[in-house]
């Protein structure tokens, strides 16, 4: 029985570039999967694939149990999709957005109406409902999106980066929204560039990399295939640098190497021996008179899964790892300048 | 797994076309309420034509020679049917860069994930440009006749024909904004869409009988603009209203030029909005 979600082989090219490269996905009913990566990675083109935004060149793909390929209109009646660039007319306010959606999810207006005014209240809006959606702060709107995309209630749903640039605390609000969508038994599919949002939202988590899934399993399962804690030290002078190392890597002997992010002055070491070790780690630094600004013993998060499954940290951008950026990243950065200028003079500006 | 995914929701739906109705009407609304909410570029809209018609008027009547004459008060009524074929194939611009901006924001993403009947965005946009389209002939109209248009100045005409040259001029209207959809969905941002549907219109409006007497243009660029499907109209209006200088050329279109401006403008909706649905189809964001 394959999941809520099930995708096998999925290529997309665009030119020369390829977007995808044989992503395979299933995700259970009821369970969310976070999709993992960089900018540029495939995410957003899984995403669209999915939702019948973009035939793949070549794979198969089953949502809510109706074949992608051959039944996308079918499809788009079981699904809801918030996007990357929250997608409402600024023009309307919130409640005629809303209604539109249902209208075009062939609902009467009548109930259209009624089911607007549902998802205003849940999504704390009834006060901002009259005005035009322009008028919106950023999270306001990404609110308003995810609730367009919840208007039929479909039993499957894809939010792509639906927190990104987004405040913490407007992000700490949509996951909450988004925790209570999940307990109700929607299926999701959510891509990010957070390590820490999918960590937080997810029930299992694919990393993709150059449009393909490099990485799966449970945050958990992930964090432990990259080893166990380490001691995260920042001195206070750049020059202690190299001989904080020293010490580090003594008492890091077998268990890796120290790394060392130069404009942090961090230095990072694995280690065994817990809050001992530590305790004995800032003595010997305090007795080589080395200054230190922070201290902590830590679990591998995922940013440390993705540095060692990638190569690189997820938040690079960097032009090796082609994926979709050569053609997408324009685009999008295009998208997000217009969001940008909507958001602060309220027109519509693009850069 | 097979039994599974062919499977498909029963979800009573509607026959194709009222569902093509009823969505393009949601989307009409829309459009509409947002241009209410954008009401200086209705105003912007209105101010280019009505400037035409008063540079027009004033600076070329007296010097441009319809028939054999150059009386100001015939070039002004010869003018008309001119400034407001010009006008309605102006909306162009706004289509495209309308539905340009939907793209780029993502709305049109939006509006491809729902089930929704897959013309409906694009003829939502061009029948709620169509009314902006007709809003803006009527205060044009009343200018036209302020600044002395009169109907039936050399032939007589009536209510009916007259309403008929508006009708006309509105299909091209509409037609046209097919043409602005489809450079919408085929650029990337609404700024190039903009100056993409305007450009290819000033040698379309101009080399054509609308400003001047195609009579007495060299004998190829006659020809250009004896067929271009833009001076159909204009010569059908001229002729319905009863102005002045409608020309006796031997050219198909502007001996049956009611005919040639229906065929035209319908040949246009035709082709382009059957490429336009398809690009939107396909369109990848």
């Amino acid at each position: 029985m394959p999941g809520a979600i099930h995708a096998e082989g999925l290529v997309k090219t665009f030119g020369d570039v390829k977007a995808l490269d044989g992503v395979d996905l299933d995700v259970p009913e009821g369970t969310v999967l976070g999709l993992l990566g960089p900018n540029g990675a495939g995410k957003t083109t899984t995403v669209r694939c999915l939702t019948t935004l973009l035939r793949p060149d070549r794979g198969s793909a089953v949502v809510a149990g109706i074949d992608v390929l051959k039944h996308p209109e079918a499809v788009r009646r079981s699904i809801g999709l918030s996007g990357q660039f929250a997608a409402v007319d600024e023009y309307l306010t919130g409640r005629e957005n809303l209604q539109m959606v249902g209208q075009l999810y062939q609902m009467k207006s009548k109930a259209a109406k009624a089911r607007a005014d549902e998802l205003l209240e849940q999504f704390h809006l009834t006060d901002a409902a009259d005005r035009p959606a322009k008028t919106y702060s950023g999270g306001m709107r990404r609110r308003l999106d995810l609730a367009a995309a919840l208007v039929v209630s479909p039993p499957v749903m894809f939010m792509d980066e639906p927190t990104t640039g987004l405040d913490p605390r407007n992000r700490q609000q949509l996951w909450e929204v988004i925790k209570q969508l999940v307990s109700g038994g929607t299926t999701l599919l959510l891509t990010t560039q957070y390590l820490e949002e999918a960590d937080h939202l997810a029930h299992s988590i694919a990393v993709v990399d150059q449009g393909r899934v490099i990485a799966r399993g449970t945050s958990d399962q992930l964090k432990a295939r990259t080893g166990g804690e380490r001691v995260e030290v920042v001195v206070h002078e750049r020059e202690h640098m190299a001989t904080a190392s020293e010490v580090l890597s003594v008492f890091g002997k077998g268990q890796g190497e120290v790394t060392v992010q130069e404009h942090m002055r961090k230095l990072t070491v694995p280690v065994t021996g817990g809050a001992k070790l530590l305790a004995e780690i800032i003595r010997e630094l305090d007795t080589r008179g080395i200054e230190i600004d922070d201290i902590g013993l830590r679990r591998p998060t995922l940013d440390d899964v993705f540095l060692s499954l990638t190569g690189h940290v997820a938040e690079d951008k960097d032009a090796e790892n082609g994926g979709e950026s050569g053609k997408q990243d324009g685009k999008q950065d295009a998208k997000q300048g217009g969001r940008r200028g909507a958001k602060q003079t309220g027109k519509e500006t693009v850069k | 797994m097979s039994a599974v995914t062919d499977a498909v929701p029963a979800v009573a739906s509607k026959n194709p076309f009222s569902q093509l109705v009823h969505d393009s009407l949601v989307v009409a609304k829309r459009n509409l309420i947002r241009m209410s909410r954008i009401p200086e570029m209705v105003i912007f809209g209105l101010i280019q034509p009505i400037m035409f018609v008063i540079l027009f008027t004033y600076v070329f009547g007296g010097s441009m020679k319809i028939g054999n004459t150059t009386s100001p008060e015939v070039y002004k009524n010869f003018l008309m049917a001119g400034i407001f074929a010009q006008t309605v194939t102006f909306a162009t611009a706004g289509a495209g860069a309308g539905i340009a901006d939907d793209m780029h924001k993502g709305l049109i993403d939006r509006f491809r994930s729902l089930p929704m009947a897959r013309g409906a965005v694009l003829t939502g946009r061009t029948v709620a440009d169509l009314v902006q389209t007709a809003l803006t002939l009527l205060v044009l109209a009343i200018v036209a006749l302020l600044v002395g248009w009169r109907p039936g100045s050399v032939e007589p005409t009536n209510f009916g024909r007259i309403l008929g040259g508006f009708g006309l001029l509105l299909l091209l209207g509409y037609a046209f904004t097919w043409i602005g959809a489809l450079i919408g969905l085929s650029v990337r941002t609404p700024e190039a869409a903009t100056s993409g549907g305007l450009i290819w219109l000033f040698p379309v409006t101009f080399i054509s009988c609308a400003f001047v007497d195609s009579g007495q243009m060299t004998p190829w660029l006659r020809h250009v603009a004896e067929w271009n499907p833009f001076s159909a109209t204009v010569q059908a209006c001229r002729h319905l209203f009863g102005d002045p200088g409608v020309s006796h050329s031997d050219a198909w279109p502007m001996r049956h030029s009611v005919l040639a401006s229906v065929i035209y403008s319908v040949l246009i909706i035709a082709i382009f909005r059957t490429l336009s649905v398809r690009k939107y189809r396909s369109a990848d964001g």
